[in-house]
């Protein structure tokens, strides 16, 4: 039998390496792909643009964050991007309704398929990346500043004596605090308001909506005002975490489609749950358990190669390897997908 | 006027067009690099083709064309190279057993799925069985990897290839890209248009992790270069052969005649060096065509049959068809696999022409969303449409570059000339490219949305 500290390092070590960094990259996987459901629900098609307008509203965030670093504003211990962000999402905003009413407002009135939708998608997904590669360029930003962690492996050792740290970085506490304030908020505009019933009336039978008298323009109008708000603040605080890169942003696409399709593509309980799922997958695939089970297993058991099901490389491959499996068991996601 | 643009007119209008573009970069520019462009327009043709045989003719949005593309160019690699009898011999053993495994493994569990009743019982099983496999797998594959990539790193450090020339992968491009299309059909096909998307665009990230990581398998991130089993001679080899030379001679003989003596034998070797170049692109260029007029006359052929008039049929009312007793889901795996095949089939020239594999180059907007951009512009379900649009934009891509450049000059032209934001401006120019493909798919979506040369309407009357 496992000694009881060594029991002790074997689960600090894999919250350090597992739990924690998959809680904040569910968290912001989570509020990507809300947007995307958001999206699904209520306008009807596949915005392969998110992770770009994502990669806008956070270039936004940087820009902002400079000018205020530059003029000496700061958020104490907290990073300025904080400060910075309400006025990205308003960048984000302005884009996001710019081209629904120049895009996708003519194919909206004329009625047209799902897939000419996800076609000029793309093409905005385009004229998006170009502009963020344009003003930013494609190369890695660091935008983070104020305390790096709440506290670190050394201090967590010599608090608790044991051999194996645990790190909380402040960007990963930050992300859980902002998304479950963000969710939280969502939910309550959804269930609780007129206007957020009304969305959620439209997304479910629109003909019916429209003769009780709900105004089309405005659901879209607020949709998309709620999507771009969404998408920059998970941009930022993926950004803050780990690295701004516009091409990073435009690969998030496929982890954030297969969080709201596997939670069931139209319902935002659905794409919280899907995020995390799918963080929590692609880092317990990709995460070489040896060290983990050489605290657990007596001597003579102890694992000779890495103990990795996946190496690190195949993270995608695991969100979609989940996602086929998903759609061809239960097709309409853990949560019956459709409505909001 | 109107009648100049007419439906007729419009495929040698717009053929025309092309030329003169390429025939003004030749000689505003110069000859080998409209060449240059005009092989990568042939070869973009070929994919622009196999992606309108599956969304013009069927209506399946495939965004998995880069990985299709990349397994065209590992049969490149996998036909060109020597084999590395060093690696076959610590790894060959290990490798096989590990494929032996594969196959049992697949089919035991299809003998579990097909007899036993569809409830957790067959799920437990296959998960088990799964899980197994996975590690039997493993134990002989790993040691098998690490013996194959151990064998002199620098060079090899994979298993080679088969030694023939490169040409005979454009075959081989062909079936891989046909095989994995069948098994990503068979799982994807039955989905709606968009989650179609989805899955092919992750599958296709999928074949690109795999090209980066098994290094057994074509060197990884390492790349292969010096793929040199070429269809065509190589300049240098030109550059010595009599024949060449006095080829040149006589077709520049009055240009070498206006010489004096000694200029003459130096700017002789000037023209043979040059013109070893265009000769050799000339040969891709001969190479390239026959391949793309062979797979357009088939095409043609195809869709005009009464297979193309179903295939149609099915696009335009898939319940109809169905009802009329079509099976959708086996035609749709029919042209999803000779689309990819199609596309297969070019990858494997691309990296004919570049000799070299570099799996790192594969990005999804340049080998996936581009190739769509040539359909949805030059015009899906028109066959020539889709050959003119890949002419175009890939003319546009090259071009739209130096263009962005000489505009932000223009319009910084009044800034001081080493101001920040200039720099800045000229440096990013390039990325206006992309906006440029954007704009230009969402105007032709929005005012033109069958293309330039559009699908012929066929109007049967009754």
């Amino acid at each position: 039998m496992p000694e009881f500290v060594d029991i002790l390092n074997a689960i600090v070590l894999f919250s350090n390496f597992v739990l924690v960094p998959a809680i904040s990259y569910g968290a912001q996987l989570a509020l990507g792909a809300l947007g995307i459901t958001l999206v699904y629900g209520i306008l009807r098609f596949s915005n392969f643009a998110h992770g770009d307008m994502m990669a806008f509203g956070t270039m936004s965030v940087i820009l902002i964050t400079w000018g205020f670093q530059s003029m000496g504003i700061s958020f104490g211990p907290l990073p300025t991007a904080l400060l910075a962000l309400p006025f990205g999402i308003l960048c984000a905003i302005g884009l996001s309704l710019m081209f629904d009413k120049t895009v996708y407002k003519f194919y909206r009135v004329k009625k047209s398929a799902p897939v000419i939708f996800v076609i000029v998608s793309t093409g905005v997904m385009f004229m998006t990346n170009a502009i963020v590669r344009f003003i930013i360029g494609p190369s890695d930003q660091r935008f983070m500043d104020g305390t790096k962690f709440i506290f670190r492996p050394r201090e967590f050792k010599e608090f608790t004596g044991l051999s194996e740290g645990l790190a909380l970085k402040s960007t990963q506490a930050l992300t859980l605090t902002v998304a479950i304030i963000a969710v939280a908020a969502l939910f309550y505009f959804l269930q609780k308001t007129r206007t957020g019933k009304a969305m959620r009336a439209f997304s479910d039978n629109e003909d019916l909506a429209l003769l009780s008298g709900i105004n089309p323009d405005r659901v879209v109008f607020i949709t998309w005002i709620i999507v771009a708000a969404l998408a920059t603040t998970a941009g930022t605080l993926y950004g803050l975490d780990k690295s701004f890169k516009p091409f990073t942003y435009f690969m998030l696409l496929l982890p954030m489609f297969a969080a709201a399709i596997v939670g069931g593509i139209g319902s935002p309980i659905g794409a919280v749950v899907g995020g995390f799922v799918i963080a929590f997958s692609e880092v317990i695939v990709t995460y070489a358990y040896k060290k983990f089970f050489i605290y657990l297993m007596p001597e003579s058991l102890e694992p000779s190669g890495l103990m990795q099901f996946l190496s690190t490389d195949y993270k995608f491959a695991v969100s979609f390897i989940i996602l086929v499996v998903v759609l061809l068991i239960r097709p309409t996601g853990i949560f019956k997908g459709q409505s909001i | 006027m109107n009648a100049l643009f007419s439906q007729q007119n419009r495929a040698p209008l717009a053929f025309a067009v092309m030329a003169l573009l390429l025939v003004a970069v030749g000689m505003g520019q110069s000859w080998p690099y409209a060449l240059a462009i005009l092989n990568l327009c042939l070869i973009s043709a070929v994919m622009s083709l196999g992606v309108n045989i599956q969304w013009g003719y069927a209506g399946l949005l495939n965004l998995g064309v880069m990985g299709f593309t990349a397994l065209g160019g590992l049969a490149a690699v996998l036909v060109s190279e020597a084999p590395v009898l060093e690696a076959w011999s610590v790894g060959g053993q290990g490798m096989a057993v590990s494929f032996v495994l594969v196959a049992i493994t697949i089919i035991l569990s299809m003998l579990v799925y097909r007899n036993m009743e569809a409830c957790w019982q067959r799920r437990l099983t296959l998960a088990v069985l799964y899980i197994g496999a996975f590690f039997t797998i493993n134990h002989f594959y790993e040691p098998a990897v690490k013996a194959i990539e151990s064998v002199n790193p620098a060079t090899y450090g994979f298993l080679g290839g088969m030694g023939m020339p490169i040409i005979f992968s454009w075959i081989l491009g062909g079936v891989m890209a046909a095989g994995v299309a069948w098994v990503v059909g068979k799982i994807t096909l039955g989905l709606r248009s968009d989650y179609l998307a989805i899955a092919t665009l992750g599958i296709s990230e999928i074949i690109i992790a795999v090209l980066k990581n098994e290094d057994w398998l074509a060197r990884g991130v390492k790349n292969v270069a010096g793929l040199d089993r070429r269809p065509v001679p190589f300049e240098l080899d030109l550059q010595t052969a009599p024949w060449f030379t006095d080829m040149v001679q006589s077709l520049f003989s009055g240009r070498l005649a206006a010489l004096a003596d000694s200029e003459r034998a130096d700017a002789l070797n000037q023209l043979v060096i040059q013109s070893s170049s265009i000769f050799v692109k000339l040969c891709y260029t001969g190479l390239f065509t026959v391949v793309l007029v062979a797979i357009l006359m088939l095409s043609m052929k195809a869709l005009n049959s009464p297979w193309g008039r179903m295939m149609r049929a099915i696009r335009d009312n898939e319940e109809a068809a169905n009802a009329m007793g079509k099976n959708v889901v086996r035609q749709h795996l029919q042209v999803f696999v000779l689309g990819s095949a199609v596309v297969g089939i070019a990858g494997a020239m691309l990296v004919t022409i570049d000799g070299q594999f570099t799996p790192t180059a594969y990005q999804p907007l340049r080998f996936t969303f581009l190739v769509w951009l040539m359909v949805i512009i030059g015009g899906s379900g028109n066959n020539l449409g889709a050959v003119f649009g890949g002419f175009f934009i890939w003319f546009m891509w090259i071009e739209a570059e130096p263009l962005s450049i000489a505009f932000m000059d223009l319009v910084t032209m009044g800034m001081d000339q080493a101001s920040d934001l200039r720099m800045h401006l000229l440096k990013s120019a390039p990325h206006l490219r992309l906006f440029i493909m954007g704009l230009t798919l969402l105007l032709t979506m929005r005012f033109m949305p069958k293309g330039i040369i559009p699908e012929e309407t066929r109007l049967h009357s009754v």
